[in-house]
């Protein structure tokens, strides 16, 4: 079992969820996050004095899913989310030692 | 717990020293009241209470740090509580009893003793009319100075500053200008309140901001505003008061109230244009804050000439405010002080202005100034800008140093970091 997160434009969520549906993913966690990369951050202006701001909005999905679709799960969200521009974001892939669904007590990938 | 006692036992004194006060009967004054300007004029009042609350309120509300929006609106809703009392008890009396030596009124109408539905002689609304009209005006003054102290005044200096300035700096200088004091008899022109509002806060911000110092983390923390669309809700809130404020000051529904409106407006809609186009001209960018911000700038340039001149000189007033306002916020940076929310830059520097542009341009209302041919009024204008930032700013000071050394202004740091919201008030605006 894998963890698969990914770090993507926030107005790429929808593209991204979709084609995870559609690929067979069961669910997936989303949280606002904020963070920079090559893409560093933006400068706002307010009464004529600027700023720098380093973090940028991004949205973070969390995925478990079974071995055999972790190349399906990282190909189809580099997919969905790519703009080509920088700031695309990022996809880091983790091992999975254990899930439990709390509702019935399920462990493993019948878990996921 | 000591503090709640000295809390409450204030609050006996209070009600002790208020139950002084009984309300007399009236009598019904001889004078001919005016429905039409009566029901002007009693609108115009809630207009401006409109200002300061809500307007106000969440004009500097939205420009604060979430974690200070309370307590930034809490200055505003307090200072229109606070000196409404004071103006009823002395503040009327002494700015508008009877003239002693030029300097201040005397205690004849002190908890408005003879403050009725009469008519004010020479005018045909009741005298309690104009009286709470001048209070909403007081309330919006010690508010607009709020904005220097913002993020960390201490709640309870804030409040014994607010009476001590309400009643030193505002009643002397309402008097000056329009209680019969040695400004206004010098044919000082500030039809509704450039210098008495708008100059004496600008400037007591900047003795505020001294006196007080930076906030934590200015200059090197990100300290940016956190609900625009709420402080521009609260900008349009304030043109729409300020209606109010100039037309108001008319005193009558009647054709001077009208021309103080149209200028007014259009000094309005000119300082935001103004603003914006010095502003991408000089950053690049068209900001929404700087619209809202520069029509600000305009409303406070007309006030003091809003009765005085026709649209088209209001329209350079306005230009002049919103580019002159601008600029002196670029200063600010360069100056190094911590005017919170730009107090002196937009009321201070827009006031000056408008108070020197009124000895330019005035032409009508009983005023002429440089351009129609009379320079005096030019320099007459000058020394009440002069005397008002002396006064305002020396009296401001000695205030608030005063309040320093006595209960201490500013919060402790731990209590600035954690947000004035809680720290003051023990709550959150955002759960």
């Amino acid at each position: 079992m894998k963890l698969i997160e990914a770090i993507i434009k926030p107005f790429k969520l929808d593209e991204v969820k979709d084609a995870l549906i559609e690929l067979g993913v069961q669910g997936m966690t989303v949280t606002e996050v904020k963070g920079f990369g090559r893409q560093k951050g933006h400068k706002e202006t307010y009464r004529g004095t600027e700023y720098q701001i380093d973090f940028v909005p991004k949205v973070k999905i969390e995925c478990a899913v079974a071995d055999d679709l972790e190349d399906k799960v990282i190909e189809t969200i580099a997919r969905a989310s790519k703009t080509g521009s920088i700031g695309d974001g990022k996809i880091f892939v983790s091992d999975l030692s254990r899930i439990i669904r709390i509702r019935t007590g399920e462990t493993g990938e019948g878990a996921v | 717990m000591k503090h709640v006692h000295y809390a409450r036992i204030s609050i006996w004194i209070v009600c002790l020293l208020l139950s002084v006060f009984i309300d007399p009967v009236w009598a019904q004054g001889p004078g001919a009241i005016s429905a039409g300007d009566t029901a002007w004029v009693l609108t115009a009042s809630a207009l401006v209470l409109a200002m300061t609350i809500p307007g106000l309120a969440i004009f500097y509300g939205g420009m604060v740090r979430s974690k200070n929006i309370l307590s930034t609106m809490m200055h505003s809703f307090i200072a229109v509580c606070l000196v409404s009392i004071i103006w009823v008890l002395w503040g009327y009396s002494l700015a508008f009893g009877t003239d002693i030596g030029g300097i201040i009124g005397s205690l004849d109408y002190i908890g408005l003793t003879g403050v009725g539905p009469e008519a004010l002689s020479g005018l045909t609304i009741p005298h309690s009319a104009f009286m709470v009209f001048q209070l909403m005006f007081a309330g919006i003054a010690v508010a607009l100075i709020s904005g220097a102290m913002a993020e960390r005044v201490k709640f309870s200096a804030f409040l014994v500053f607010a009476a001590l300035w309400a009643t030193f700096i505002y009643a002397p200088l309402a008097h000056w200008v329009w209680g019969g004091g040695w400004l206004g008899r010098l044919g000082d022109l500030d039809f509704a309140g450039g210098t008495v509002v708008h100059i004496s806060s600008g400037v007591a911000a900047l003795a505020a901001a001294l006196v007080l110092g930076k906030r934590h983390g200015y200059g090197t923390d990100t300290i940016v505003p956190h609900n625009l669309p709420l402080t521009v809700v609260g900008a349009s809130l304030l043109w729409v008061g300020w209606f109010g404020f100039n037309a108001g000051s008319a005193l009558a529904a009647d054709g001077l109230a009208a021309g103080a409106f149209v200028a007014t407006h259009v000094a309005t809609a000119a300082g935001a244009l103004a603003w914006l186009v010095v502003e991408w001209s000089y950053r690049g960018k068209p900001t929404l804050l700087g619209a809202a911000s520069g029509a600000v700038a305009g409303l406070v340039a007309i006030t003091p000439a809003a009765g005085y001149v026709g649209p088209l000189s209001a329209i350079w007033i306005g230009l002049g405010g919103g580019g002159l306002c601008y600029m002196a916020i670029l200063w600010k940076n360069y100056l190094g002080y911590d005017d919170a929310l730009d107090v002196l830059g937009i009321h201070g520097i827009g006031g000056s202005w408008g108070a020197i542009a009124t000895g330019l341009f005035a032409s009508v209302g009983g005023g002429t100034g440089l351009f129609f041919g009379n320079p005096g009024q030019v320099l007459t204008q000058c020394i009440g800008v002069g005397a008002t930032w002396m006064f305002s700013f020396i009296g401001t000071f000695l205030i608030l140093k005063v309040v320093d050394l006595t209960i201490g202004l500013r919060v402790s740091k731990d209590e600035e970091v954690l947000g004035l919201d809680l720290s003051q008030h023990s709550e959150r605006a955002y759960a």
